[in-house]
């Protein structure tokens, strides 16, 4: 299967008046058409960089020093500004995760939508208003019209996130990025989001990149996820591989970090801190942090497949 | 108290749009029978040295001087918030440059330097509002960049930039409609400023000439009676001039209040 996107070797260096910030080391992830993907890790791992990094929006400080980002067939980082264009919000388009502040606080919502739609769709204004408010129905918005002439701050967070939704797949893309989509929302309109980006997601064909540290979403909603640490992708599984046989020491540890209810584990919180990125130890950055440690840790840690579909960056972990 | 400030400017721009219908006497036209007449009932405010009655002069002064005042308020909002905007959206060398520009027109007390661009161009009615305005623009730049740096990090901002927005339409459609509030209430405070720059320059003669009546001029023109007991002379047109700009700065104050409520009381 060719993936829909493969990000591979992505590096992005932050140049700061301290040195240069490796924020993400060598990350590689990919996506299948219609797919969800999980993109977890804690705080400053790197996840929304590489989010950025994809639709090309990194702004100066940070760049990006290498890699491919290969969308559809084309490499997303040759293509001129004007064809990037062309990709953001049509091809490729973004859920933040503050949806109350990531709408326009002067423009009507459903204005919002609209001007989308003839951005990218060459709509109609008719047509357009027309669509804005059925998107805003099948995003699950009781009296759209109405609240299409809405503005944010009108509209409860909720709301306004599955405005963000509807905007996001209104133009029909191939992907969406969805960062931190329920951060700021209570469990259960959390879990009504989440459930309202894999019914669209699957209705529209869209392949989903969440981006959350928390895993409970990533269960809810992920096909595979991917694991960042510090800027290293260290684990690549399926989702149930990855709850049941979770190879790197690294995901093995933040699992055993989520508190349960259900059992008496106590939870365990990961030893040690992020190293830092400004001068980042060489190889594996969770060496300083692992049990399993040791002198080959330096030296990189090369991908092992532990099962299909199932891989990880660890010289600890042995492969098939 | 701001209710009875908008009253007065209503009244101020009111009365100069119906002047000519109004106002019984010409303004321009001298009457040597009744010059420097005391205020009565025939001239409420007197008359001036050539007969004209005054309050007839005050009332068409104020066409002059709101127009002026709200002409220069208008190129130098437009022209300072489409500076500024670019300026705090782009950064870097973009906003160095147009931020020393406007800080050149700042270095010079703004009175001589509008003072220096009538008297270089030539006091016509075009030229003072050129004039004001160049020397408005620092106000609206710098209040517009200020505001762009906040919002161009506003998560709006970056979602305008993720669906593929022009930059150009991102700065102008998105972003500039958030920067306004402030804005609107320093047009209002700056509006005032600019009616007392004109009454000012008029005052020094490098505004209207005569005998188009102006607020500024007409005062100037009584000044020279005081001492010998004529002071409605320069009385009216002063009250004019100190009633407009503190209507326009009691409103500016008020809207404040409720654009922007962290400012109140300050």
């Amino acid at each position: 299967m060719t993936p829909l996107l493969a990000v591979e070797d992505l590096t992005i260096h932050f140049d700061t008046e301290d040195g240069v910030v490796h924020a993400v080391d060598g990350a590689a992830l990919a996506i299948g058409p219609g797919e969800v993907v999980g993109l977890v890790g804690e705080s400053g791992s790197g996840k929304s960089v590489t989010a950025l990094a994809i639709l090309r929006l990194l702004r100066p400080p940070a760049r990006v020093t290498s890699g491919r980002i290969r969308f559809d067939g084309r490499d997303l980082l040759a293509l001129s500004e004007e064809e990037m264009r062309a990709v953001r919000g049509a091809r490729i388009s973004m859920v933040f995760q503050s949806p109350r502040t990531s709408l326009n606080p002067v423009l009507p919502v459903g204005r919002q939508i609209e001007r989308l739609l003839v951005r990218h769709r060459g709509a109609r204004p008719a047509e357009a208003r027309a669509q804005a408010v059925a998107m805003l129905r099948e995003a699950g918005l009781a009296e759209p019209e109405r609240r299409a002439r809405q503005y944010a701050h009108q509209l409860s967070g909720g709301m306004c996130q599955r405005v963000m939704v509807a905007m996001a797949l209104a133009t029909n893309p191939r992907l969406l990025i969805a960062d931190e989509p329920t951060t700021g929302l209570d469990v259960s309109i959390a879990a009504q989001i989440l459930d309202l980006l894999r019914d669209l997601g699957r209705r529209t064909g869209a392949a989903i990149l969440l981006i959350t540290h928390d895993l409970g979403v990533v269960a809810r909603l992920c096909d595979r996820v991917v694991v960042m640490h510090a800027g290293q992708t260290v684990e690549w599984a399926p989702v149930r591989g990855l709850f049941h046989a979770p190879a790197h020491p690294y995901t093995r540890a933040l699992i055993r970090s989520i508190p349960r209810v259900d059992r008496a584990v106590a939870m365990e919180p990961i030893a040690g801190v992020v190293p830092s990125l400004l001068a980042p130890p060489p190889g594996c950055r969770f060496a300083s942090r692992c049990d399993l440690v040791r002198t080959q840790c330096a030296a990189g840690a090369p991908v092992r497949t532990v099962e299909a579909e199932h891989r990880v960056a660890c010289v600890a972990v042995a492969g098939v | 108290m701001s209710l009875g400030a908008v009253v007065v400017i209503l009244v101020v721009a009111l009365s100069a749009a119906a002047a000519p219908v109004i106002m019984p006497y010409d303004p321009d036209e001298p009457d040597a029978e009744h010059a420097l007449e005391r205020p009565s009932l025939r001239h409420w405010m007197g008359t001036d040295l050539y007969g004209r009655d005054q309050l007839t002069r005050i009332v068409h002064a104020g066409r002059v001087d709101l127009l002026v005042a709200l002409a220069a308020t208008a190129i130098a909002l437009s022209l300072g918030s489409v500076l500024g905007a670019i300026s705090g959206y782009r950064g870097g060398w973009t906003d160095q440059l147009l931020m020393r520009a406007i800080d050149t027109i700042q270095a010079f007390p703004s009175f001589i330097l509008a003072m220096g661009i009538a008297a270089a161009l030539g006091n016509r009615l075009s030229n003072i509002v050129i004039a004001i305005a160049i020397t408005h623009v620092p106000i609206y730049g710098r209040l517009v960049r200020g505001e762009m740096l906040r919002v161009r990090e506003m998560e709006y901002a970056e979602a305008a930039r993720t669906v593929g927005n022009r930059r150009r339409r991102i700065i102008f459609h998105h972003l500039l409609p958030n920067c306004l509030p402030p804005v609107v209430v320093q047009a209002t405070l700056a509006m005032g400023f600019a009616i007392l720059t004109v009454a000012a320059l008029s005052y020094i003669g490098l505004g209207i000439r005569p005998p188009t009546s102006e607020w500024g001029a007409m005062t100037a023109e009584g000044a020279g009676y005081i001492v010998s007991g004529e002071w409605w002379v320069f009385l009216f047109p002063g009250t004019a001039i100190m009633a407009t700009v503190l209507s326009f700065n009691l409103v500016g104050d008020a809207l404040r209040d409720v654009l922007d409520p962290r400012m109140k009381g300050v």
